[in-house]
């Protein structure tokens, strides 16, 4: 596959592999995200892996386009440093109806059973490909393809917090109440970002996550132990 | 007490901001950071401080603040109208792009911000507060930064890293930092293959302007309609500030500084690192239109502003008075310590 260089102006360029969303070109994105990382070339600021294009940020007056670019050729060239194995994480979802507004719908719009989406959307692991629109959103895929589904035409100017969306082949979980046009169809009583954690931001690209169904009662009492600060993230790795 | 700058009456809307947060996008982390990153860099060299330190970054009408420090040296870099209070004295303006040393209990009212998005506000040593994954930008949509990352409230403390101002002379710039004029210069791309041709010509011809919908994450641009070539929407990727993304109805979006981190609108240009800061002091109803430029183009541009503002800064000089008269020279330092500072007291014409 052909590498395109593309600019975002004199302080970044993109490194593209191909045009899809798929887990191929994601991976040479992560490995050459994971090579830069290990060995930055000088001036480099930061890489931002994306679907299938990493953005190379550099300082213009530290270094140039050139010479950057350069860097990143040889690092791709060069092999080495693999991208370590992403995390694998299990995460509680609530699928009740005022938790999850668009399920009826979404299933309706399918032709599916509320419950056959739940039991869908719970069935696959799913891939961390990027983070991005807000700290901590998590684009994750592939959604089995019977939940295939184009984003509402109406974005939501609301959307709380912790609400479990798909759109496309792909889930989510809003870290933050935001706007947002996915199908909501469940709440996740973990905050995938809390500032108050040594790490704030829960999930990484390249990890791993599953959604467990769990009813209210216990989507109550997590929701109250990390408001409370007494849930330890770390209980949530799947290490089995 | 320890020394800081309290707010005793809230603006509109201040933040503290450095030059930003780099190093955390790949977790979705916008950059934030000063809107006029040569207004800041500028404010902090006036103070003495390094040029990257973060300051007060204050938007439409600034915030009043009392010293509550035995003294603290600041300086404002921007279109901003200051008045000290000072026990005992009438209110007296302050001027712009020059320090001020000012006492312990003076309030300084920071006012209206006319002619651009921001002014900022540098204090000599800094702000004492704890960085947020390295920066002291806030990023106010997550409440991500200092104060929690939200913007200035009524009773703010603001800590001051120095117990006092610096010794020496209060310093002022020879003239204003020059922002250059014309249209902002871009880089096409990354997605100019996304549009057609009459759109690509149409983007580097016509007049825009700034639409109501404008704040720290971008500006909306009304103009001529963008043609794409297909779909507006690409998978998304990386976004950098200057960012120029085309939705579906073809009116372009400049993305600032709070932009996120990626997006999945085609991309036509992004304006160039040196052009930046004039981006990012542009208001709703302002004017303007752009001309491409290849990289290397850009990169020295650059340079050129890189030598431009050493020279501003290199060109800092002791605060003369209106009249010609060095009254610094003439006096020396010895004679400016009583309650009326004629020399520092910052009003163009000393009370002689």
């Amino acid at each position: 596959m052909e590498v395109r260089f593309t600019s975002s102006g004199d302080t970044a360029f993109n490194v593209e592999f191909g045009e899809a969303i798929d887990r191929a070109a994601n991976a040479r994105v992560m490995a050459l995200h994971a090579r830069l990382k290990a060995a930055p070339p000088p001036g480099l600021v930061e890489t931002v892996p994306t679907f299938r294009s990493l953005l190379v940020v550099y300082d213009p007056v530290a270094t140039g386009r050139r010479e950057m670019q350069a860097a990143v050729e040889a690092a791709l060239a060069g092999g080495g440093e693999a991208p370590a194995e992403g995390r694998r994480w299990r995460l509680p979802v609530c699928y009740d109806p005022d938790l999850g507004p668009d399920l009826a719908e979404l299933a309706d719009a399918l032709g599916l059973t509320a419950e056959r989406v739940v039991e869908l959307h719970g069935s696959a692991e799913y891939f961390v490909y990027m983070l991005g629109f807000m700290p901590g959103f998590g684009y994750m895929g592939d959604l089995p393809a019977e939940l295939d589904r184009p984003r509402r035409t109406e974005p939501r100017v609301r959307v709380p917090a912790g609400s479990v969306a798909v759109a496309g082949r792909l889930t989510t979980v809003y870290p933050w109440e935001s706007p947002g046009g996915w199908h909501l169809i469940g709440r996740c009583p973990v905050p995938l970002y809390d500032g108050a954690r040594r790490d704030p931001v829960l999930l990484a690209a390249g990890d791993r996550v599953r959604f467990d169904a769990i009813d209210r009662d216990l989507f109550d009492m997590i929701t109250e132990s990390a408001d409370a600060g007494y849930l330890d993230p770390d209980s949530l790795r799947d290490v089995g | 007490m320890t020394p800081a700058l309290t707010v005793v009456r809230l603006g509109l809307f201040a933040t503290i901001q450095d030059l930003g947060r780099f190093g955390f996008q790949e977790l979705g982390m916008p950059v934030a950071g000063a809107l006029d990153p040569l207004a800041l860099r500028l404010a902090n060299a006036l103070v003495g401080n390094p040029q990257g330190m973060a300051g007060l970054e204050i938007a439409l009408l600034g915030p009043a603040l009392r010293v509550d420090a035995p003294s603290v040296r600041i300086a404002a870099v921007g279109p901003i109208t200051m008045t000290l209070e000072r026990a005992g004295e009438a209110p007296q303006p302050l001027a712009p792009h020059r320090s001020h040393t000012l006492q312990r209990g003076d309030i300084l009212r920071l006012g209206a911000v006319d002619g651009a998005s921001v002014a900022c506000l540098a204090v000599a040593g800094g702000f004492d507060l704890a960085p947020v994954m390295g920066s002291l930008s806030s990023y106010v949509r997550a409440g991500i930064g200092p104060l929690g990352g939200r913007p200035l409230a009524q009773g703010d403390r603001l800590p001051l890293a120095r117990d006092g101002a610096p010794d020496g002379p209060d310093v002022e710039l020879p003239q204003p930092p020059d922002y250059g004029a014309g249209p902002l210069r871009v880089v096409p791309g990354p997605q100019e293959d996304r549009f057609t041709e009459a759109a690509l010509a149409t983007f580097l011809s016509a007049a825009f302007r700034v639409g109501s919908q404008a704040d720290r994450m971008g500006l909306r641009l009304e103009g001529p309609a963008l043609e794409h070539r297909g779909s507006a929407d690409i998978p998304s990727d990386g976004l950098v500030t200057g960012s120029i993304q085309v939705p579906g109805n073809g009116q372009p979006i400049l993305l600032l500084n709070d932009h996120q981190t990626a997006g999945g609108y085609a991309k036509i240009a992004t304006v160039i690192s040196a052009d930046l800061a004039r981006a990012g002091r542009l208001r709703p109803g302002d004017a303007l239109s752009f001309r491409a430029v290849t990289v290397e183009e850009a990169e020295a541009i650059r340079r050129r502003q890189e030598q431009a503002i050493a020279g501003w800064i290199g060109a800092i000089r002791p605060v003369r008075p209106a009249s010609g008269v060095d009254l610094e020279a003439l006096y020396g330092e010895n004679l400016i310590s009583g309650t009326v500072d004629i020399v520092h007291g910052g009003s163009d014409l000393p009370l002689l």
